[in-house]
């Protein structure tokens, strides 16, 4: 049975990002966005996410068309981007493994899976490998401690996580 | 005790708005629309319910705070950050019953004249927001919300706010900030959040668990809410277990039973028929017990009495084999890594106790590193810095000095002169704002 369910993301290479600009379908969900908010700053982390799925990463160029839209000044919006851990102003691999380090997971053996993922994959914490398939991150606890050690890849929870389970799932992942 | 909380954990689709309706969903809300906000209020504050995020502070006093005569819209911010180590409760009630927790925020939204609610998630609950966004949807199209909510003349309005990798962001005045779209940093309070809170407007805030436990005492009444567990201490609490137990998970109880019922009943026995060492019982920046305080009642009062902080209900249970050392040394990474870094005390206290612990467990410990270590902990707590992080990293440090100083004795007791050569440098923390760590 297969255990492994997440898409991999996909990065906007640079040299496309020169000049953003946002479509029609990216300016009607900034519109929706901005109607939740009596300020157009507050829908700051929204579109950062909107564009973050939208082209996988956030470079310098994107966060000027950001802060051009919501009318902040580009310092500002690099500032916000960069104070939250899951906003990537560099691409990342497909595939983003987050492994927990904190209290909870690590009792129930999470050190094993991150010393496993390093030489399996061949690379340290916060590197990419060179296909660009895996990014490796250690994270801080994911808020399903009582489930670990827990893995998290792109969007998806794996839980109660093991060696085995971490091959078998590594393994699975679509190109 | 009948579950409450997770009364629909074992129906299949869980989830669903018809599965909330046949368990008994949204008819609270009817009750609470022809009550006046008023007597809401009261109701909750005769209830006893007590704040379930963290501090533990009186659902309706606080509620009572908020200044009605003012012209300005009033906003009700659902805290769903759940970032503190040990605790997944809110998570849980989310996977298990969304409707219950909307329905809480219609009830709670009312009471204060609310029009307009956010519910704050933390960035990496993406199938959580998808759960309350496909809730939010179902809510709004059987008019429990949006205009003239069932026919009552009552407007209100739920959005889903979500966060990106920042656990600071749970402290309210961060989260107000990082809703406006800033950097979540917490701001001075006083003015607090009942008068000058989002976008400078009147905010109550609460956690999931609080507002979920709204709609019940509105169903059964105050006094039925406060039958449960003992004075002071009311109502069923969500207790998050993990760590070296047999069976973790969360568990809805009363407050006020033991941890030794929670930890040889619920979850059967510490893994493996090791030997308890301590446990921590209120997320991780509470200050860990030893094992003798087993019999202590898990609630508020009873926890503070023993020198602890009950928090978030979260309890991270340590068999024989913990090395308290390496404990310490974990937590600090957390707090530091997660320090907002306003103010000194926590930036930098943090980041040097850090050092120090790290220096003690590569065996270089020096006798008045204890010393030390105590007097950060007490620059950087008890109001010395803009918010309670600074008390959250010193928490750990109490707990471990008080309970467990003989292993750190022990490993400075056995520690090498300081090399002449430098040491190698320590990986250095990744703080707020760099990719990587
Ligand atoms: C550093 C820090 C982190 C916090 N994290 C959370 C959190 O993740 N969830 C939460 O509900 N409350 C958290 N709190 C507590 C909130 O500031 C606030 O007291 C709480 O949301 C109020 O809700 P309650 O009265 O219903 O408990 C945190 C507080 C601090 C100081
Ligand atoms: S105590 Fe720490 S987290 Fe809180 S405001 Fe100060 S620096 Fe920021
Ligand atoms: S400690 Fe790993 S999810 Fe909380």
């Amino acid at each position: 049975m297969s255990i492994a369910h997440t898409q991999p993301l996909t990065m906007t290479p640079p040299e496309m990002l020169r000049d953003v600009h946002f479509d029609g379908e990216m300016e009607k969900k900034i519109s929706a966005l901005l109607r939740r908010y009596p300020t157009k700053q507050a829908a700051l982390l929204p579109v950062l996410w909107l564009c973050q799925e939208r082209w996988g990463w956030l470079p310098a160029s994107v966060l000027q068309a950001v802060a051009k839209r919501l009318e902040l000044s580009p310092a500002f919006v690099e500032g916000v981007t960069t104070f939250y851990t899951m906003y990537n102003t560099q691409p990342t691999g497909k595939y983003l493994v987050q492994v927990c380090t904190t209290l909870s997971c690590q009792l129930c053996g999470a050190s094993g899976l991150t010393a496993h993922l390093k030489e399996r994959l061949g690379i340290d914490s916060g590197e990419t490998t060179p296909d660009g398939r895996f990014t490796l991150l250690g994270v801080q606890c994911l808020g399903a401690c009582g489930e670990g050690p827990v893995v998290q890849i792109n969007n998806d929870y794996y839980t109660n996580v093991t060696v085995e389970m971490l091959d078998q799932i590594l393994d699975e992942l679509p190109e | 005790m009948e579950p409450i909380l997770l009364r629909a954990e074992h129906e299949t689709n869980s989830k669903a708005l018809t599965t909330s309706l046949k368990l008994g969903g949204y008819s609270a809300l009817k009750k609470a629309l022809i009550m006046n906000p008023e007597d809401i209020r009261e109701e909750v504050k005769k209830s006893g319910l007590r704040g379930r995020g963290g501090a533990g502070f009186p659902t309706g006093v606080k509620w009572g705070f908020v200044p009605q005569d003012l012209p300005k819209p009033k906003y009700l911010i659902c805290n769903a950050d759940e970032s503190e180590p040990g605790t997944f409760k809110d998570r849980k009630l989310i996977h298990t019953d969304p409707h219950m927790l909307i329905e809480g925020i219609i009830i709670s939204s009312y009471a204060i004249n609310a029009h307009t609610a956010y519910i704050y998630i933390r960035g990496e609950f993406y199938e959580e927001v998808q759960i309350l966004e496909q809730a939010i949807a179902e809510a709004y199209k059987k008019h429990y919300l949006g205009k003239n909510i069932l026919k009552t003349g009552y407007d209100l309005d739920v959005y889903v706010h979500r966060g990106a990798g920042a656990y600071i962001c749970g402290e309210e005045t961060a989260l107000m900030e990082s809703i406006e779209g800033k950097r979540g940093q917490p701001r001075l309070k006083p003015p607090f959040p009942a008068v000058v809170g989002l976008f400078g407007c009147p905010t109550v805030i609460n956690n999931v668990e609080t507002l979920a436990c709204v709609p019940h005492i509105i169903e059964r009444g105050a006094d039925w809410f406060a039958s449960i567990g003992r004075p002071r201490n009311t109502g069923p609490k969500l207790f998050c277990v993990s760590g070296h137990v047999n069976r973790p998970g969360v568990y809805e109880l009363p407050l006020s039973v033991t941890y030794r019922e929670i930890i040889e009943k619920h979850c059967g026995g510490v893994r493996d028929g090791k030997k308890l060492k301590g446990f921590i019982p209120g997320g991780s920046s509470a200050p860990v017990l030893p094992a003798s305080a087993i019999d202590i009642k898990a609630d508020f009062d009873s926890v503070a009495e023993a020198g602890s902080m009950f928090g978030s209900g979260a309890l991270i249970v340590l068999d024989e084999t913990t090395d308290m050392v390496w404990l310490l040394e974990n937590l600090l990474t957390f707090y530091t890594h997660e320090s907002c870094g306003q103010c000194t005390p926590c930036r930098e206290g943090g980041n040097w106790a850090l050092e120090i612990v790290r220096r003690i467990r590569r065996g270089y410990g020096r006798p008045e590193d204890l010393e030390t270590l105590e007097r950060i902990s007490q620059f950087a707590s008890r109001g010395m810095t803009l918010c309670p992080l600074g008390d959250a990293f010193c928490g750990p440090i109490t707990g471990v000095l008080t309970h467990f100083r003989g292993e750190f004795e022990q490993a400075i007791a056995k520690a090498k002169p300081l090399p002449k050569k430098k040491l190698p440098a320590l990986p250095v923390r990744s703080g707020r704002g760099t990719f990587g760590m």
